[in-house]
């Protein structure tokens, strides 16, 4: 055992070997899993990067106030007309009812989880709830047909019966995000309000509901988003329509994923030779810029859900 | 096969909050060095200086030297990977890898260099490792099942066992026993005098008289004031450290004034 | 038990009841309303769920227990009913969910990884956002990129698989020996469905990553590995089952994808499993939104029969994911 705090003995260079470098097998295959995991994330930005450029560079084009503000009524062949307006109008509509559907059934039904739930009711109810989000939307649409064919029965499709069908799709996830949010309210809260001789229901209202409301408005915002992109269920259920419907409850609605849909399925027109008021492609110009149209409704209530949770959060400092 | 390290003005950095500072050693080959002192006062960031673990935090860094054997562990063209093979480590809390059996723990480090390692050879490094880890006789019939299942005290000694199969240089323990019964405390320390044939062991207690019992050298390590870097203020033969420290904090600290 | 508690309490009710009551039930008033209320609504859940099934079943009866459907319905071949129609839709709807998923899961993996393990930490969260935002967009964007932009990118692609891979089965080419053109093919639809399903994998197996306990990671550091050795030792092991769940998330997905198929595949009724050959398979999903608006009472019924089928497939599906999430936390509860 050397004792001396002598200066280092001269560097060996065996040990610098060793210490310098680790087997250039080993090194490469670490390099090689690098540039792959680099790779993937590349590889899935091309997707969306080009979606999203094709998005606004097609959409552009025919994106304006006339196009907002104008329906499909008498609009054919390759005229240079034609908006989004009915379908704007159907799926606010459509949509404004999911929520009041939606939003209620799904908040209570998360209180009952969180507050109440004991037992095997809310073991089958958390089950059914993770059953209800794996449906898949056709299927919820066809759902909402059957119900409403078989009460009501045919030229049943309204606007009604798609906002049923998005409502078997949003309630789970809004009962979801709810759960967690009130999960997250401390449990000393609860306590202090009951300390204070305040019944369950008040402090489940004015306490843990208040206190969770901006996480709750974030998640029921975040389910708006998915559901007001849905097509196929409305495709069957409120069908389609050119003109303007503000009846949600009788006849077919427009709404802008179907529009998108049926203009890019109405192909290309076939112009004759020398009418230079007919545009080829109108239709899909139509597609793309309805498309852009609800990218940035999702993108707005995307934007309005971070803002929301980030200016009505509880405040934690005066 | 046991090495010397030679520490000189080294400073441990967090982005740019200065943790430890100014320390300067020497531990010997085949020796226990042991680090003590109060909590946050840097000794397990210098520990994991000395392989360099403390790397893995973004951020942060260091200044000075850390020479093993000569060769300064932060100098050009030396690769931190090569260096944590060289220098095991064992951590406060045993760390088996759960998916893995007793047996392809042990192997868990040498597998990384040679995938095809024979039966033969394989078998005769687990039950070599094992066996220095005081841990072959209790895990024998079992080298096949999950290492989580072991007690805490043989897990630690599973991570010995593992950390030695490679045959480092130098054997780092941060706090080894603080998560450990009195009985599988006994077990790691009379491990450790047995390990110090081979290796050079440095380990970080909060035990005094654990160090005093394993170590052959202790540094003492201590705040200079709340919100100042730790530091080094002395090492020496482990004796004169518990019997006439030179430094009045030392004495404190020793004689349980504080910390 | 029951006496100290009642001598402490003022006698509120004259004749207090024998059996010792549960503290839960003593709410009363509007307290007991809004329990009910809430109670209500859990069970409301539940009898949604089960009208569904009840309604689809109802719907499909007629269809299901029809002699001779081929003479009623066009799109059934003569002679034959309603199963061979069915077989080849459920074979095209889960070999287009095989696909994309074989697609998406390495690239989700790498990307979770990315973020997880690789990219600057106060990147990270920025990364994952982005890629949640390729989940906020519509599925009918998708399908009209997919089959406007995508489809003439990838046309050669397909072309040059068919002539230097074309001896696999899957790769083979039509009776020119070329990829359909447009390539409004299964592996385009595939293609599109993989990038839908990415954001949704990526999450959870991120989310997994990320948990993966920090002893684990510095004992294989300490060992000497590499940041790949790291995610071989400590990471993947302890992942593997939260990215498999995820998998089956994203494969449930990816079977009850709608418009993406409707718009891009030329559909076909055949058990084939050529991927770039046009009007060879369809999805159960895509063929009723094709045909539902112009079918008569028998018809609709038919393809109610079959959105059955697919219901009872994403269910277990998404069960079997379900399963292997719970117990995972079996495991990780006893380490």
């Amino acid at each position: 055992m050397a004792t001396l705090d002598t200066a280092p003995a001269t560097p060996s260079s065996a040990l610098r070997d060793v210490l310098s470098q680790v087997d250039p097998k080993r090194r490469r295959k670490d390099r090689v899993m690098q540039v792959l995991v680099y790779g993937a994330f590349v590889l899935a930005m091309i997707p969306l990067v080009s979606l999203v450029w094709s998005v606004i560079s097609k959409g552009i084009g025919r994106f304006d106030l006339y196009f907002l503000t104008h329906s499909m009524r008498n609009v054919y062949g390759g005229m240079d007309a034609g908006g989004v307006y009915h379908a704007l109008l159907g799926t606010i509509l459509i949509t404004l009812l999911t929520a009041v559907i939606s939003v209620p059934i799904g908040i209570v039904t998360a209180v009952y989880l969180v507050e109440y739930g004991k037992g095997s009711l809310a073991r089958a109810v958390t089950f059914f709830v993770d059953v209800m989000t794996g449906i898949p939307s056709i299927v919820a649409g066809l759902f909402a047909f059957s119900l409403f064919y078989l009460v009501v029965g045919p030229q049943s499709k309204s606007g009604l019966v798609g906002a049923v069908a998005l409502s078997v799709l949003m309630i789970p996830v809004v009962i979801r995000s709810t759960e967690e949010m009130l999960r997250l309210v401390p449990n000393e809260l609860r306590e202090a309000s009951y300390a204070l001789g305040v019944s369950k229901w008040l402090t489940i209202i004015r306490v843990v509901l208040r206190t969770a409301v901006a996480g709750i408005t974030t998640g029921v915002m975040i389910a708006v988003s998915r559901v007001i992109g849905e097509t196929a269920p409305l495709l069957i259920t409120v069908g389609a329509t050119d003109s303007i419907n503000d009846d949600v409850f009788h006849g077919n609605m427009m709404t802008l994923p179907v529009y998108v849909y049926r203009q890019y399925a109405a192909g290309l027109v076939p112009c004759a030779p020398g009418d230079d008021a007919c545009i080829p492609t109108i239709n899909y110009d139509r597609a793309w810029s309805a498309a852009l149209v609800l990218i940035l409704v999702v993108m707005l209530l995307n934007l309005v859900a971070r803002g929301v949770s980030r200016w009505f959060a509880p405040k934690t400092r005066a | 096969m046991a090495q010397r390290i030679d520490v000189k003005d080294l400073n441990i950095y967090y982005g740019d909050f200065l943790a430890v500072a100014g320390v300067e050693m020497s531990v010997e080959p085949r020796s226990v060095t042991a680090f003590i002192g109060p909590s946050g006062c840097g000794k397990s960031t210098f520990l994991r200086t000395l392989n360099r673990m403390h790397e893995v935090i973004p951020g942060a860094h260091v200044e000075g030297t850390v020479a093993m054997d000569g060769v300064d562990l932060y100098g050009a063209g030396i690769d931190p990977v090569a260096v944590r093979r060289q220098v095991g480590m064992v951590f406060q809390r045993p760390n088996p890898f759960p998916t893995m059996s007793i047996a392809e723990n042990v192997l868990a480090g040498i597998k990384l260099n040679n995938k095809r390692i024979s039966k033969s050879d394989a078998d005769e490094t687990v039950e070599r490792a094992l066996t220095s880890a005081n841990l072959w006789n209790e895990v024998k019939d079992r080298l096949n099942r999950p290492g989580s299942g072991l007690s805490g005290g043989q897990q630690q000694r599973l991570c010995i066992a593992r950390a030695i199969a490679v045959k480092p240089q130098v054997l780092l323990m941060d706090e080894p026993c603080s998560a450990l019964d009195p009985i599988s405390t006994l077990a790691i320390e009379d491990l450790v005098s047995e390990l110090k044939a081979d290796y050079t062991i440095v380990i970080v207690t909060h035990n005094m008289q654990q160090a005093a019992r394993v170590s052959d050298r202790t540094a003492f390590f201590n705040l200079k004031a709340t919100g100042q870097p730790g530091r080094l203020v002395e090492i020496d033969d482990t004796p004169t450290i518990f019997s006439s420290p030179r430094e009045q904090a030392t004495e404190d600290y020793i004689s349980g004034r504080f910390g | 038990m029951a006496s100290p508690a009642t001598a402490m309490t003022p006698p509120v009710t004259p004749d207090p009841p024998p059996r010792r009551r549960r503290s839960r039930t003593t709410d009363r008033g509007l307290d007991r309303a809004f329990r009910y209320l809430a109670v209500g609504s859990g069970m409301l859940i539940l009898a949604t769920l089960a009208s569904v099934a009840i309604f689809l079943v109802l719907e499909a009866l007629p269809a299901l227990t029809h002699d001779d459907l081929a003479s009623e319905i066009a799109w059934i071949p003569e002679g034959g009913n309603l199963g061979d129609v069915v077989g080849p839709l459920i074979f095209g709807t889960i070999l287009a969910a095989i696909v994309s998923l074989g697609l998406a899961v390495p690239v989700a993996v790498g990307i979770a990884l990315f973020i997880s393990h690789y990219a600057p930490r106060r990147m990270a969260s920025a990364l994952g956002y982005v890629v949640d935002l390729l989940a906020a967009i519509p599925s009918v964007v998708f399908g009209l990129w997919g089959v406007l932009v995508l489809a003439p990118k990838v046309q050669p692609v397909w072309q040059f698989l068919v002539d230097y891979f074309g001896w696999i089965p899957l790769f083979a080419g039509d009776e020119h020996g070329n990829a359909s053109n447009p390539p409004r093919v299964l592996m385009t639809t595939a293609l599109v469905l993989a990038v839908m399903i990415l954001p949704i994998i990526t999450a959870v197996s991120r989310e997994v990553f990320l948990q993966t306990p920090r002893l684990h990671e510095e004992a294989a550091l300490a060992l000497g590995a590499t940041r790949w050795e790291l995610i071989r030792m400590a990471v993947l092991p302890f992942g593997r089952s939260g990215v498999t769940s995820a998998a089956m998330l994203g494969l449930g997905r990816a079977l009850g994808e709608t418009m993406a198929v409707l718009m891009i595949l030329s559909p076909g009724f055949l058990y084939s499993f050529k991927l770039l050959v046009a009007s060879q398979q369809q999805t159960i999903a895509a063929n009723i939104a094709a045909k539902f608006n112009d079918a008569d009472d028998i018809g609709r019924s038919a393809l109610i029969a079959t959105g059955l089928a697919l219901f009872v497939i994403t269910l277990l599906v998404n069960l079997g994911a379900r399963a292997i999430v719970a117990r995972r936390k079996d495991f990780s509860g006893a380490n």
